[in-house]
């Protein structure tokens, strides 16, 4: 199966929740960290990595002396990435989606396929669970094209032999948060019990129902800010799977980069029980469609 | 000071890492300034209307890019669009392929490509921006369509548009609120500014992710500095962050404790400083008068 664990709102403890449920999953088992922004996983399951490899985007690259100015390709671009002014041809390489459309379409071959780099994928092992990630190049905009790379990768890795995925997806949810999560067979949105929280796991809920998956929320710092949290999750059929307590002492373990599973036997317990959950909630499922 | 800001001076606060407390304190800040518009550019988790509570004078749709659809009348089911598309949008499907919208990049590929111009290519609509009024004055936000994509076009229109009104209310600040991450609105929210207010946390995920937002503020050259959030959590890390700040060369802004009146603030709908006078709202003043003066270095 496929889990993945998302939030709306950052900083809810998305990364925490992942690290914890790899520690404890007892099943082969893969972490991947998607949030290719900004990455985090590694910093607490600290992965002896196996290997990297930079990742690239094809975008058009333009002879001018076979250009007859014609302008198929800018009236076909939809992101202003390649225009025609006058008798000067120009690119523009960042804005590209790398859709092929020009290099296809031109009469002349003036285009042909060059590179952008989009990113890092390294790969590698944490304890018993593989691990794989993405990181984004600084400047670098657009997130989807590395994540599509690094999904590409994950289907390599788990191609042999029966085993889990647990993503660690990046926060919001718009573009980059689909795409982590469109694939999985289970999502877990973890939030936390104030109005942010509570706001952004509206609009997650919303995000995500089109996708058709059995959603589960992990309440974290139970016990700050109200209980509007668990009211909606009644009101709107969502379950509240676990519950991680505000605890000064958690966020310090945190922040010495402690995974919380593996700060006492009760976080264990609590994690396993959580483990067993995300299992029961993927019923019937068994294989899947596509990584 | 007023007289030396001779420009309009645009502040962001972003973190790179989420939920550290960019919108606790750009709510703040809206308080402690005067004559400024405020702005929200996290259109994708938008939250600091959830503190200002602004009442909408104005509300706009926002329409950005397009989308595949196929035509199953005029669709001979020739499979060709599923070839072209790089981004595996396109299934086989009965009686005719279908488009996932959520794949569909809207790169209009398929649509010039088809032999028989069986699709057809509609404008998205992705979501809605308001102007407001707030307790504080002036508000710019926005609400991007959950699922959409996080469209820096967005993020470029409310920047104008709070632009606009700065101008028209003869204001020379606008404060802005961004969005996690490094990605495009992040970028669409930097470019230009004058001042990137960067919050984090002393933990390894603050850490990282501050090192890779301010990678980014050097790479378009936009003047920061940093405030570290909870900074007791982890003095250790506290101070390993601010030995970086000073390398290189990134404003100190402040230190503020981890303090359970910030949620408390929140739950209340105010602003940390309008709940309480004292002890962290001191810190956060503090805060906002060293932002204003590393804001007017750039300006003078």
């Amino acid at each position: 199966m496929i889990l993945a664990v998302a939030s709306g709102k950052g900083g809810t403890g998305k990364t925490t929740v992942s690290a914890s449920l790899l520690s404890v999953w007892g099943k082969p088992v893969v972490g991947v960290d998607l949030d290719v922004e900004e990455p985090n996983l590694h910093l607490f399951v600290r992965p002896e990595i196996a290997g990297r490899e930079k990742a690239f985007m094809e975008i058009p690259v333009a002879d001018e002396t076979k250009c007859t100015y014609c302008r198929q390709c800018s009236d076909l671009c939809q992101f202003k990435a390649i225009s025609v002014l006058g008798e000067v041809l120009l690119t523009f390489p960042e804005m590209c989606h790398g859709c092929g459309g020009c290099i296809s379409i031109c009469p002349e071959g003036a285009l042909s396929a060059g590179s952008r780099e989009l990113g890092e994928i390294s790969w590698g092992r944490a304890g018993k669970a593989g691990f794989l990630m993405g990181r984004l190049r600084v400047g670098e905009a657009m997130s989807p094209p590395l994540m599509r790379a690094v999904k590409e990768k994950l289907r390599g890795m788990t191609s042999h032999g029966a085993m889990d995925v647990i993503i660690d997806a990046p926060p919001g949810v718009s573009c980059p948060a689909i795409n982590a999560v469109m694939d999985s067979d289970v999502i877990l949105l973890v939030t936390e019990p104030t109005p942010f929280g509570l706001f952004d796991l509206k609009l997650a809920r919303q995000a995500f129902t089109p996708l058709n998956k059995p959603m589960g929320v992990v309440v974290n710092r139970a016990g700050v800010g109200t209980s509007d949290v668990y009211d909606y999750c009644k009101g709107s059929g969502l379950a509240v799977i676990a519950e991680i307590p505000y605890d000064r002492s958690i966020a310090e373990a945190y922040a010495r980069g402690s995974i919380i599973a593996e700060t006492s036997s009760g976080f264990r317990d609590m994690f396993i029980e959580m483990a067993h959950k995300v299992r029961s909630m993927n019923g019937g499922s068994h294989g899947r469609e596509e990584v | 000071m007023d007289a030396r800001r001779f420009e309009l001076v645009e502040i962001v606060v972003l973190s790179g890492k989420g939920g550290t407390g960019k919108t606790s304190l750009t709510a703040a800040f809206a308080h402690l300034s005067s004559n400024r518009v405020i702005c929200d550019l996290d259109v994708d988790a938008p939250d600091l209307h959830l503190v200002l509570r602004p009442e909408k004078t104005k509300t706009e749709e926002f329409y950005s890019g397009h989308e595949a659809r196929i035509s199953a009348e005029k669709c001979n089911a020739c499979g060709q669009c599923m070839e072209v598309c790089r981004f595996g949008a396109i299934s086989e499907g009965i009686p005719c392929p279908t488009v996932n919208p959520l794949r569909c990049e809207g790169c209009k590929v398929c649509v010039e490509l088809c032999p028989v111009r069986a699709i057809d290519f509609p404008e998205k609509h992705c979501g809605q921006w308001y102007v407001s009024k707030t307790r504080f004055g002036w508000m710019v936000h926005a609400q991007l369509f959950p699922g959409e994509e996080n469209s820096g076009r967005l993020v470029a229109l409310l920047r104008q548009k709070a632009k606009e009104l700065a101008k028209k209310e003869g204001f020379d600040l606008i404060l802005s609120d961004g969005s996690p991450g490094i990605g495009c609105p992040v970028i669409s929210s930097l470019s230009g500014a004058s001042l990137a207010v960067i919050v984090t946390e002393p933990t390894p995920s603050g850490h990282h992710d501050l090192e890779r937002v301010t990678e980014l503020c050097e790479h378009f050259r936009i003047p920061a500095g940093v405030i570290i959030n909870k900074f007791d959590l982890n003095e250790d890390k506290t101070e390993q962050i601010e030995s970086m700040c000073v390398k290189k060369g990134l404003h100190l802004l402040g230190r503020l404790p981890h303090d359970m009146a910030v949620t408390h603030a929140m739950v209340a709908g105010q602003t940390i400083t309008e709940y309480q006078k004292h002890g962290i709202s001191e810190l956060v003043r503090q805060a906002w008068s060293n932002i204003e003066a590393a804001a007017m270095i750039r300006v003078a």
